[in-house]
């Protein structure tokens, strides 16, 4: 069989397939159960470190502030 | 140490640039190798400056890089002028012929300055929109430092010597003459050292990120940088004749040329106008307007919808040529279907303001990104009825073409790159507000205006030219020649010149604003949100 008509015929049958399961299974799991949640929080990113990056200081002093305030609850 | 390699590399490169002037076959070629000459000898001289000098190391960790965005703000508002004024004179030349001037043949001509401007918005223009906002977009929404240091500052300033490098090519006549892939084969290895360079930054920087999520606009930024890579490696696979002249001969020939062409052409316009330019909606409108973006979901069926589709509907572009019929129906249907993600995301960016429309009576830099908006809407409904092959025998090679891009290019691209650099320049350079809203509010009406004058006239233009070139009487002979199909439409010629001129006014304003801005703006007090005490 010819290359041209090889690729052509895998690329309208077994590829095209391939892509459109791909399509479809990202929709549902864009939908999937409890995606809410982690959605809503990614797309509350733009409204966090609008000044500066986290570093490993500023990481460590969070961690802190989070274990006092549980050890006040 | 790593002075001394820089310094004989630098070298090195200035010994070959003269040899490359004193064996240049072409004049485009021997201006190229004077001005990497002179970069060359600069960054020596430089570079040698600095060279055994103590260095103290600064811990840079706890702040963004926002140096070489500020860079990337100013050259985004300097090369938009530039692009547009170009192209407001290209108008002209149409309209009025005798601006192309005798003694100016073979440089600034109709045919040698259109490739300038056409690179000038896009890639001059709009890459350093892009490169700009994606520097700020992916730090933010990362939590991170961009990776790889001084990298980024490589990414801006080699870019800018693509810009160079192409701008004069194609004034001397250095150009594979391929649709917005003009720049020649060692341009072409340049751009692609800078945009490997321009990956491993935004990819280290998301690889490093500290929220656990990578936000979609950088799903839209990643997809730009990583097609653009294989669009252009794959468009530009030519064979140098010689290495001391400009001239190359492309590995492709005939219609898999011209496909390839246009595979390229039309993923520049889905991945770099497009993709690139998504993400800055993605980020930019929900912090104008105070509300994350309306749908996260949809956003993400948005981004893969869009990727799927795009990269097919090349061939739309030579409908009615060599090219097989199948592949040409490929590229409609998909540029038919490619009008449902584009809409999706357009009703995703407007459905962000939903209940804060009141913003867009007082805020004109949203009302600048809304209106974006509507011109993408207007535009990706557009491209799909004029990829329909009966459409498309009456619109290619007309006027209306040009208005569509236009309608897109200054709509959508210019507009949400107008209303990022007003969200940008005030928290770059840590002003409380821009210089003036009211000068905001000119630049928005005149743009807007612009615009319409300019797709209404190539409508007509368009379609009065489709019409004439088909129109054949009893016999079957063609009723119009050519040239009476020009002089129908040298009014319309005038009226977009005009819009042309209301659109440059307006990004004019917009730099007198931005300078004033950082000039007279009053400063804003340091952060609050970074660490009160609490008692």
């Amino acid at each position: 069989m010819e290359e041209y008509t090889l690729l052509r015929q895998f690329a309208d049958s077994w590829m095209l397939l391939l892509l459109f399961l791909v399509f479809v299974g990202i929709i549902f799991w864009a939908f999937r159960p409890g995606s809410s949640k982690t959605h809503e929080d990614t797309a509350n990113i733009p409204f966090r470190h609008v000044d500066a990056p986290i570093s490993d200081q500023t990481e460590a002093q969070e961690d802190k502030a989070a274990t006092s305030e549980e050890a006040r609850t | 140490m790593l002075n001394y390699i820089k310094l004989v590399v630098l070298g090195l490169i200035a010994l070959f640039s003269m040899m490359a002037i004193n064996y240049a076959r072409d004049e485009a070629y021997m201006v190229h190798a004077i001005i990497v000459l002179l970069l060359s000898v600069g960054m020596f001289l430089w570079i040698l400056r600095k060279t055994d000098e103590p260095d103290i190391p600064i811990d840079y960790s706890g702040e963004y890089m926002d140096g070489v965005i500020r860079y990337g703000v100013i050259a985004t508002a300097f090369w938009g002028v530039v692009g547009f004024l170009v192209g407001v004179y290209i108008a002209f030349q149409l309209a009025f012929p005798a601006l192309n001037f005798e003694w100016a043949q073979g440089y600034a001509n109709f045919g040698r300055l259109r490739p300038l401007h056409t690179s000038a918005v896009i890639f001059a223009f709009g890459g350093n929109a892009l490169l700009a906002t994606s520097f700020y977009v992916v730090q933010r929404t990362s939590a991170a430092r961009l990776w790889g240091g001084n990298l980024a500052w490589f990414v801006f300033w080699g870019y800018q010597l693509f810009i160079v490098l192409a701008a004069t090519g194609y004034l001397l006549g250095g150009t594979q003459s391929k649709e917005y892939a003009e720049p020649e084969w060692y341009v072409d290895l340049w751009l692609t050292i800078v945009w490997v360079a321009y990956l491993a930054v935004y990819l280290g920087t998301i690889i490093k990120r500290k929220e656990p999520h990578i936000y979609v606009a950088n799903w839209f930024y990643l997809a730009f940088i990583v097609t653009v890579a294989m669009l252009h490696v794959v468009n530009n696979l030519t064979v140098p004749v010689s290495i001391w002249g400009s001239k190359s001969v492309i590995l492709w020939s005939g219609v898999q040329d011209a496909m390839v062409q246009w595979w390229y052409g039309h993923n520049a316009v889905g991945f770099f106008l497009t993709a690139g330019f998504l993400g800055m909606m993605y980020y930019f409108i929900p912090k104008q307007a105070g509300r994350p973006v309306y749908s996260y979901k949809l956003s993400i069926i948005h981004f893969w919808a869009l990727i799927f589709l795009y990269i097919w509907a090349g061939p739309h572009h030579l409908h009615y040529t060599a090219l097989p019929d199948w592949a040409s129906t490929l590229g409609m249907v998909f540029s038919v279907i490619l009008w449902m993600p584009s809409w999706g995301g357009m009703i995703n960016g407007l459905m962000t303001l939903s209940g804060a429309w009141d913003k867009l009576r007082t805020d004109p830099v949203i009302r600048m990104m809304v209106i974006s908006l509507g011109f993408y809407g207007m535009s990706t409904f557009e491209g799909p009825m004029m990829s329909i092959r009966a459409v498309n025998s009456l619109s290619h090679y007309t006027d209306w073409t040009i208005g569509h891009v236009h309608s897109g290019a200054l709509g959508w691209n210019g507009m949400i790159t107008f209303g990022a650099l007003y969200y940008l320049v005030p928290v770059l350079w840590k002003r409380e507000r821009l210089y003036s809203l009211s000068l905001v509010s000119w630049h928005f009406w005149l743009a807007t205006i612009g615009i319409i004058l300019y797709a209404a006239s190539l409508w007509v233009a368009g379609i009065t030219q489709g019409l004439m070139w088909r129109e054949v009487d009893a016999n079957g002979f063609l009723v119009n020649s050519f040239a009476d199909s020009v002089s129908a439409v040298i009014p319309m010629y005038v009226v977009r010149a005009i819009g042309g001129v209301f659109f440059l006014v307006g990004a004019a304003i917009m730099c007198y604003n931005l300078w004033m801005t950082v000039r007279r703006a009053p400063a804003k007090e340091a952060s609050l949100t970074v660490a009160v005490p609490a008692e």
